[in-house]
């Protein structure tokens, strides 16, 4: 679990979650770890994201990018896009959402299982960008929940990996009672 | 090659529906009565010396304060002859109609469903006039220059 066990008093816990207890641990001869379970179950969830990559627009070339061996995702844990909603926790929605678009989102949305998070990737996502008409949903928080918004046209892949470890800081703070948070709160698309 | 076959033809063939007519380089545009495009748009296909069988470009135009309102513009391309025409009819706004050319050109029949969904101009005699691009229960015509540009769409919740 991303600790550094040893014998005497050299040795340094690392506990996801925990600040006290070295103590117990030191007295058992560190072979094992307390923890709360709630913060054992979210620092598993936080390295090991699932993603579906809803890609609309050109922000997807930005998303290959980030995603591949450069920037490289995989060395946060969120590497392995899933193609069907089903499977996957993270909701990565790159691009602009039209409003022919926006049930198919939905959709999407309530398809996944909870515990779920939302990424809101590039302005046209986030707000609608310049794409201030007849045509475009200005932001895809009106639709569906958003937990990271990350801005620009396209976002930097140092953006992505920040908005990223945002998202990682958010669940290790989640609790029991976050979940579940529903069906989106849209019903009439 | 006589370039201005098309309009010398139209102009005979049809004196009373041809409003003004124009052309630059080879470049040949009619103004017509929107009442004859049906048989205007027939002719042009079927004569022997024009032959314009393919049809390019269907689209509309909005000049906004101008009477008629509309303009339906439409652009042909004869492969017989290598030559272009390009026609206009004018709406109106208080009676937006035009016949439907999709019975000479089966190809016009998308191109008539946007028009009709960019600027409300209904095609009559289309077998199915109903919007291309944008969904049911959208209101309004968009590429209309009265449409409000800040006007949100009642599908997807309030904000939208």
């Amino acid at each position: 679990m991303g600790v550094t066990l040893g014998k005497g008093s050299a040795s340094r816990t690392i506990v996801p979650g925990s600040a006290t207890s070295d103590g117990p641990e030191r007295l058992l001869d560190g072979s094992v770890i307390l923890t709360k379970l709630q913060a054992a179950v979210n620092w598993g969830r936080k390295y090991s994201f699932f993603l579906y990559p809803f890609v609309t627009a050109c922000c997807g070339m930005e998303f290959m990018s980030v995603a591949g061996p450069k920037y490289d995702l995989d060395r946060f844990g969120a590497a392995l896009p899933r193609f069907s909603p089903r499977q996957a926790d993270l909701l990565m929605v790159v691009g602009t959402i039209s409003h022919k678009q926006a049930p198919i989102l939905v959709k999407v949305y309530n398809q996944m299982v909870e515990p779920k998070w939302v990424f809101a990737f590039g302005v046209c996502a986030v707000s609608g960008g310049f794409y201030d008409n007849y045509s475009v949903v200005q932001g895809i928080d009106t639709l569906i929940p958003v937990d990271v918004y990350v801005p620009g046209c396209p976002p930097r892949p140092e953006m992505v990996l920040d908005g990223l470890l945002k998202l990682q800081e958010k669940v290790a703070k989640e609790r029991w009672s976050d979940w579940p948070r529903g069906a989106a709160p849209v019903t009439k698309c | 090659m006589d370039t201005n076959v098309t309009i010398k033809k139209l102009s005979h063939r049809f004196p009373g529906a041809i409003i003004a007519t124009h052309s630059f380089r080879g470049d040949d545009t009619a103004v017509v009565n929107k009442e004859s495009i049906l048989e205007i748009c027939t002719f042009l296909r079927d004569d022997q010396d024009l032959l314009y069988n393919m049809m390019m470009d269907l689209t509309a135009v909005d000049y906004l304060g101008r009477e008629p309102r509309f303009e339906v513009v439409y652009h042909l391309y004869s492969l017989k002859h290598n030559r272009r025409v390009r026609i206009k009819a004018g709406v109106s706004e208080a009676d937006a109609t035009i016949d439907s050319i999709v019975a000479v050109w089966v190809g016009a029949n998308w191109f008539e469903r946007e028009a009709f969904d960019m600027y409300g101009i209904t095609f009559k005699g289309h077998p199915e006039m109903r919007r291309i691009l944008l969904y049911e229960g959208f209101e309004g015509h968009p590429l209309r220059k009265d449409y409000p540009i800040k006007k949100r769409q009642p599908l997807i919740g309030p904000v939208n």
